[in-house]
């Protein structure tokens, strides 16, 4: 009789879930923050890892819009605010007072909610901030704002239209412009706050898939009110409740097995 | 007030918790009926395994349709851990019938004469069922894990039995269609427990997201 001899099969070799070992990027160390008297931040803690997509989520106030912006000190801006606290990106204390701001936010771009192009054409919403940066000649113009384009999945779309007004394009189209935009000066993180709230489900899908690019060069830091989002696309994900962040950890935890109750009633639509 | 979703999920649990009863009564309806050499009985089993397998079909369709809605957390193991539960339930209807048939085909020869542990036997597959199907009903993940390490008794009893037939086999060679019944039938009660020991994992992993399938521990 024939002898089969099948091939022994080492389960050691089989596929274990990825292991998310990404160096530490944005050390965040009790940060409070005040509008006047009132904390909308509650002594957070925590470090956001290089190269990955790390989510907020939680209900509307529970302060991750307002957490996403101090990470490129977009606080700033509005009167009353006080923050405590320490907040690092690559080791350097962003709100160090040597710290030049501008140049800050050139290493940490950010996309809105709402799509905000320029009213200005296409190539010339990615080149005003590449021009600002002192890139004048227009072959390498050309270069990068090509290479933008394709970085955020909108080149094939716009290539032929490049001297049109950018507020022409759908939503989905400008929201891509605005992260074209936000890539063309290479920056190490970008922060983005419900990109894809006001898209339809195909361009939300296209937004999706671009993230998941994107993450390969950059730290991506997203507030979605979207959890099914948060799940399709985070590696990480935090959950805040009333300026406090309850639970980090890798989404796949916060989204299978969540270790607080608060985190289980919300990820089930308890509450929120 | 609950939700759509969560009365969506009350009535996944319910229709899972019928069919596993069920599922429970042909076992036992199965092995009465070859103890007791039960003809009609054994084709009451036979007929209504149909009634089991749409039931597995029906909670997969509400499975699915929960599923459309993305649930998360607690409510995604439940979803996912009704779909595993309902496969090994419609498997152990699949057993009960295999062995009805088999008591069916004893019935009409004449006994064998040879002591079996099967009575033993049917009455370990079956708590092992009803004990998986208590920790899923109390989410007692305790429960699931004592049930687990009970299989190991049930297949040395089937290996037993299994020796003793083949021995029996050989000295009465007339009493061979006769003794590979018996064979099918303590094969049968072996894949029962099986499926009990399948339940009680999933129960583990609904209520402690721990999923102990093939872990050495467990076996």
């Amino acid at each position: 009789m024939a002898e089969i001899t099948l091939p022994k099969l080492n389960l050691s070799d089989a596929p274990a879930a990825p292991a998310i070992n990404a160096p530490t990027l944005i050390e965040i160390n009790q940060v409070s923050l005040y509008y006047g008297a009132s904390k909308a931040l509650k002594n957070i803690s925590v470090n956001l890892g290089e190269k990955i997509v790390t989510a907020f989520i939680g209900p509307s106030g529970c302060g991750k819009s307002t957490l996403l912006r101090c990470i490129n000190r977009m606080n700033d801006l509005i009167d009353n605010v006080r923050i405590e606290g320490s907040m690092k990106v690559a080791g350097q204390d962003i709100y160090a007072k040597d710290v030049d701001v501008i140049e800050l936010r050139k290493r940490i771009g950010m996309v809105f909610q709402k799509s905000n192009p320029f009213p200005k054409s296409i190539y010339e919403n990615i080149a005003y901030g590449l021009r600002l940066h002192g890139m004048k000649k227009k072959s390498e113009l050309d270069e990068h704002i090509e290479q933008s384009l394709r970085g955020a999945a909108i080149w094939d779309e716009v290539k032929d239209r490049l001297h049109t007004s950018a507020l022409g394009l759908s939503g989905g189209q400008q929201q891509r412009i605005c992260i074209a935009r936000a890539i063309a000066i290479k920056p190490e993180i970008i922060l983005m706050d419900e990109p894809a709230s006001a898209l339809d489900p195909l361009a939300t899908a296209r937004i999706e898939e671009l993230i998941l690019e994107l993450k390969k060069n950059f730290t991506i830091v997203i507030v979605t009110h979207n959890m099914q989002q948060a799940a399709r696309i985070s590696d990480y994900t935090a959950f805040f409740y009333i300026g406090e962040l309850i639970e980090f950890d890798t989404t796949t935890k916060i989204f299978t097995n969540p270790a607080k109750k608060q985190t289980e009633d919300y990820v089930t639509g308890r509450f929120g | 007030m609950e939700n759509h979703f969560e009365l969506g999920l009350e009535a996944l649990r319910q229709k899972l918790l019928l069919m596993a009863s069920r599922s429970e009564t042909a076992v036992n309806e199965s092995v009465q009926a070859l103890m007791q050499r039960n003809h009609d009985l054994a084709l009451r089993v036979k007929a209504d395994d149909d009634i089991i397998d749409q039931f597995e079909i029906e909670i997969d369709e509400m499975a699915i349709q929960l599923l459309t809605k993305a649930p998360l957390a607690s409510n995604l193991r439940l979803v996912t851990v009704a779909m595993k539960i309902s496969q090994n339930l419609e498997r152990i209807g699949d057993e009960a019938t295999k062995i009805a048939k088999r008591a069916h085909d004893l019935a009409q020869e004449p006994p064998v004469k040879i002591t079996l542990e099967l009575p033993h036997m049917a009455e370990l597959s079956l708590a092992m069922v009803k004990d998986a199907l208590d920790s899923f009903v109390h989410r007692d993940p305790v429960a699931a894990r004592t049930i687990i390490p009970r299989d190991k008794e049930v297949d040395a009893l089937n290996k037993h039995i299994h020796q003793l037939l083949a021995q029996h086999m050989m000295e009465n060679p007339d009493t061979i269609a006769r003794c590979l019944n018996w064979i099918v039938a303590s094969k049968s009660l072996e894949r029962i427990a099986d499926h009990a020991k399948n339940i009680a994992e999933e129960v583990v992993y609904l209520c402690e997201a721990q999923d102990i399938r093939h872990t050495l521990k467990n076996s």
